[in-house]
């Protein structure tokens, strides 16, 4: 009867739920969904400088901690009691893509080959979890807001701003997943 | 309307877990977090992704209608304030700069944190380098074309 919990689930529920938390966070308590400020919080909770983007009174934002820490147990919870441990049922095309590429662990939700903790100190891990963070860290703050703070709440609130971000993160994705990553591959 | 005496108790704050907690399932049930998923997204191989955001920004949207045309409050009875999007050459570089790095970790700022309660523990380098990203940003900040 609860299968479908264990089974992955269709795009059309992950989409209604995930839309369901902009009124939910507004109601609740007025929040502006968006979740890239949380990295901004976390830099003014624990690397206090003069520097004036993180000179504030971040426990007047920790509601946005709190819920990142939610993101942080739901995860923990879905992957050790919701899960089925099928691999990620992705488009053959897109295997065979990847594996040209060199990724031989689709068993999980991200491969082994780049994000093992045994990559950690391979330049692997330096592209994949060092320039890749750094990246979205700085580009996220750069933008002021991320695919929810505007892909989601601004095209919600009809922010044209927030559409021009998302044309222009789709554009960054597309580049680097289609052109340069698999150049980059070739190089390690 | 209540004044600003004393500021609520941080504990109050818990239930933006419970609601994270939700959101967090989901991330990883419709395998949102998943590298593969947005390999997949970028290539234009699937439709999944496309359909997530998209119910997300449908859903969202009509939420966001209903809230203004039947001015809704909060629970503690307050008035709904939208933080409107402001447009700086920040907008399309930072995007860009953040979808570059999209397309490599397969995360944007949320999955990080529900791909480290997966089991990914790698992903904590990811999250601290992004930390470090943002950090990096606001020392630059008055430099940078804005």
């Amino acid at each position: 009867m609860f299968d479908f919990l264990f089974q992955p689930w269709p795009w059309y529920v992950a989409g209604l739920f995930i839309g369901l938390t902009v009124p939910t966070l507004l109601i609740v308590g007025g929040k502006n969904f968006g979740i890239s400020s949380s990295l901004r919080h976390l830099c003014a909770a624990c690397l206090p400088t003069k520097v004036p983007l993180f000179n504030y009174d971040w426990k007047k934002e920790a509601w946005n901690l709190f819920f990142v820490l939610g993101v942080f147990i739901g995860g923990i919870i879905a992957a050790n009691f919701l899960s089925n441990g099928e691999p990620v049922q992705i488009n053959p095309k897109t295997t065979q893509a990847l594996q040209d590429l060199g990724v031989t662990d689709f068993s999980g939700l991200m491969p082994n080959d780049f994000f093992g903790t045994a990559q950690i100190f391979s330049l692997k891990g330096l592209l994949f979890l060092v320039v890749g963070g750094f990246l979205v860290g700085f580009g996220t703050r750069y933008a002021d807001g991320c695919t929810s703070g505007h892909a989601i709440m601004g095209l919600s609130n009809l922010q044209w701003p927030s559409l021009v971000a998302t044309i222009s993160f789709m554009a960054g994705g597309f580049l680097m997943v289609n052109v340069i990553l698999p150049q980059l591959l070739k190089l390690l | 309307m209540s004044t600003h005496t004393t500021p609520p108790p941080l504990w109050h704050n818990l239930k933006y877990t419970v609601i994270g907690i939700l959101f967090g399932i989901v991330f990883v049930k419709a395998e949102i977090i998943s590298w593969f998923r947005i390999q997949e997204m970028f290539r234009m191989q699937s439709f999944h992704m496309y359909g997530v955001i998209g119910t997300a920004v449908i859903v969202g949207m009509i939420s966001v209608l209903l809230i203004k045309r039947f001015n809704v409050k909060t629970l503690d009875g307050s008035s709904i304030v939208f933080n409107p999007k402001v447009f700086t050459k920040g907008t399309i570089i930072g995007s860009l700069l953040f979808g570059l790095g999209w397309g490599i970790t397969g995360a944007c700022p949320g999955p990080l944190y529900a791909q480290i309660g997966a089991g990914y523990l790698a992903v904590i380098v990811t999250l601290l380098s992004a930390i470090f990203g943002t950090w990096t940003y606001g020392f630059f900040q008055s430099k940078l074309p804005h």
